[in-house]
């Protein structure tokens, strides 16, 4: 019967050569990871739930959501070397989805009334206006 | 639905059946959630991970696929009972250790498990026997969407879902599958493979996830990213790479049944008989035996009749359900005399192994390629 030990510590003490496929699992239990965000800014701390780089460091975990945005900096080039690609591909929820597109209607209207404002076009500029001031309110009631 | 109709319920997926259920034990789907504006568990003090499960629980209990669920608070659970579920696989070790702030959600067949205050405020996941991961995934991505109407989950445009470690961002999907590779084991071919499918951006575990080891020819794949590549194509990635796994073991047993007969015979009468007769045995050995013995059933060297009660076995012979099943706290020594007793006692009807069959299909190589059951 053959043993097969698969943790690095083990496939080493086992003599098992080339472990080149866990050096990914190194940078995930945190090894990398404190040291790239380290590179990021030294003494940030999160606005919303107070989580420092040190917390980081420790335990490998984030503190809340917007972790993500207060340390994007260091975590960039982590995310980076641990995974396939930098940017999500996947499954979207429903609420995100409306919010791009409200996002997107807004973007459309203001370059709308840029272009109305630059032509003079002042009647349907005001309605422009209008629309924006509604969105906004869709938007904040969203938020 | 009370914890001892767990006990003696089998989930659906232990039965051993489904797609390549000889080689594929079970297929698991799990995806990683938490409300935007709450910190993650491991961050969270007391009062605001309490805050957390008193809002995602109900929304969770309410599922129509959680009807006559089993849900209790980790705190509420004993030591043992935790640990039952952990050798089912239906919360993670992690998990085991949590207490106030923390519960699980299942529902009655245990191929839904909903894991809220883990390291992410909701690990939801869903098990089948065989090969069917893209069957586990639409259960989970059901339950996904219609929680999402009512609890608001982070997620960023670019980001995709944020959880508490960077490792699951994106999807918050891990994928995996339960591999039993005897063939590849005895050929000293599973490294190759482990180290191979590392190379791909997969990850191979032990029994119980992350950082455990190998017991009983017993191998996790899952997918290792979870960020730039869309759910479907991890799945359909990862189950093509599993039946090529699939292949090299079956091919792998073929040339054991050619080349190495006798070897292959020592294994399972040796396995037969330490089985047969100890009567002291830990887990550890037990799952080692066992998995010898599952080999002899999927070469026909013992009936295919037999294959439900050594199934049963690998899980019974874990050490919280050997504890749950006495009804008592034992210590090493007294498990491992149990172990072996219930082992024997399970045997007793076991035919001996039938040389004959074993010596006819390593004469002919194409017989030699089980039967599938699909």
């Amino acid at each position: 019967m053959q043993k097969v030990n698969l943790c690095d510590a083990c496939s080493k003490e086992k003599g098992v050569q080339d472990p080149t496929g866990f050096a990914l699992a190194d940078l995930l239990l945190g090894i990398g990871a404190a040291e790239e965000i380290e590179k990021g800014a030294a003494t940030q701390k999160c606005p919303v739930c107070g989580f420092t780089q040190a917390d980081f460091k420790k335990t490998g975990r984030l503190g809340c959501s917007m972790c993500y945005a207060t340390f994007a900096e260091g975590l960039g080039s982590l995310l980076k070397a641990m995974h396939k690609g930098t940017e999500h591909v996947g499954k979207v929820p429903e609420h995100a989805q409306r919010a791009a597109q409200l996002n997107n209607r807004m973007r459309t209207l203001n370059e709308n009334l840029k272009k109305a404002v630059a032509e003079e076009n002042y009647e349907t500029a005001a309605s422009l206006r209008d629309q924006i001031k509604e969105l906004e309110n869709d938007l904040a009631r969203k938020l | 639905m009370k914890f001892s109709n767990i006990l003696s319920t089998q989930g659906e997926w232990l039965r051993g059946e489904g797609p390549h259920h000889q080689i594929v034990i079970s297929s698991r789907v799990r995806f990683a959630r938490n409300l935007h504006d709450r910190a993650f568990p491991g961050w969270a003090k007391k009062a605001e991970r309490t805050a957390i499960l008193e809002q995602i629980k109900p929304r969770v209990e309410e599922l129509p696929e959680m009807q006559d669920s089993f849900s209790e608070l980790l705190q509420d659970l004993s030591s043992l009972e935790k640990q039952v579920l952990v050798e089912r696989h239906l919360i993670s070790r992690e998990h085991a250790a949590k207490g106030a702030g923390s519960a699980v959600v299942m529902n009655r067949k245990q191929t839904l498990s909903i894991m809220i205050n883990e390291e992410d405020h909701l690990r939801m996941q869903s098990m089948r026997a065989g090969l069917q991961l893209k069957q586990a995934f639409k259960l989970v991505d059901k339950i996904d969407s219609a929680l999402e109407s009512d609890l608001e989950f982070a997620f960023d445009p670019r980001l995709g879902y944020l959880t508490a470690c960077p490792t699951n961002v994106g999807t918050g999907m891990r994928a995996s599958a339960m591999l039993h590779l005897p063939g590849l084991v005895l050929s000293e071919l599973i490294n190759q493979v482990v180290q191979a499918v590392s190379k791909i951006g997969l990850a191979v575990r032990g029994l119980y996830g992350e950082g455990t080891e190998a017991m009983g020819n017993l191998f996790q794949i899952s997918n290792q990213t979870t960020l730039g590549e869309k759910e479907d194509e991890i799945i359909s990635r990862l189950t093509k790479v599993i039946e090529t796994i699939i292949d090299k073991e079956h091919d792998a047993r073929q040339v054991l049944l050619q080349k190495k007969s006798n070897t292959l015979w020592d294994q399972i009468g040796r396995a037969y008989g330490v089985l047969t007769y100890a009567h002291a045995m830990t887990s550890k050995e037990a799952l080692n035996l066992l998995s010898i013995i599952k080999l002899g059933v999927d070469l026909g060297a013992f009936p295919e009749d037999r294959r439900l009660p050594i199934d049963e076995l690998f899980i019974d012979t874990q050490p919280a359900h050997l504890q749950k099943s006495s009804q008592q706290k034992l210590n090493a020594e007294e498990r491992d005399h149990l172990r072996a007793q219930i082992i024997r006692e399970r045997l007793k009807l076991f035919p001996k192994p039938d040389i004959g069959k074993l010596a006819r299909e390593s004469g002919n190589g194409s017989a030699a390629k089980p039967l599938e059951h699909e």
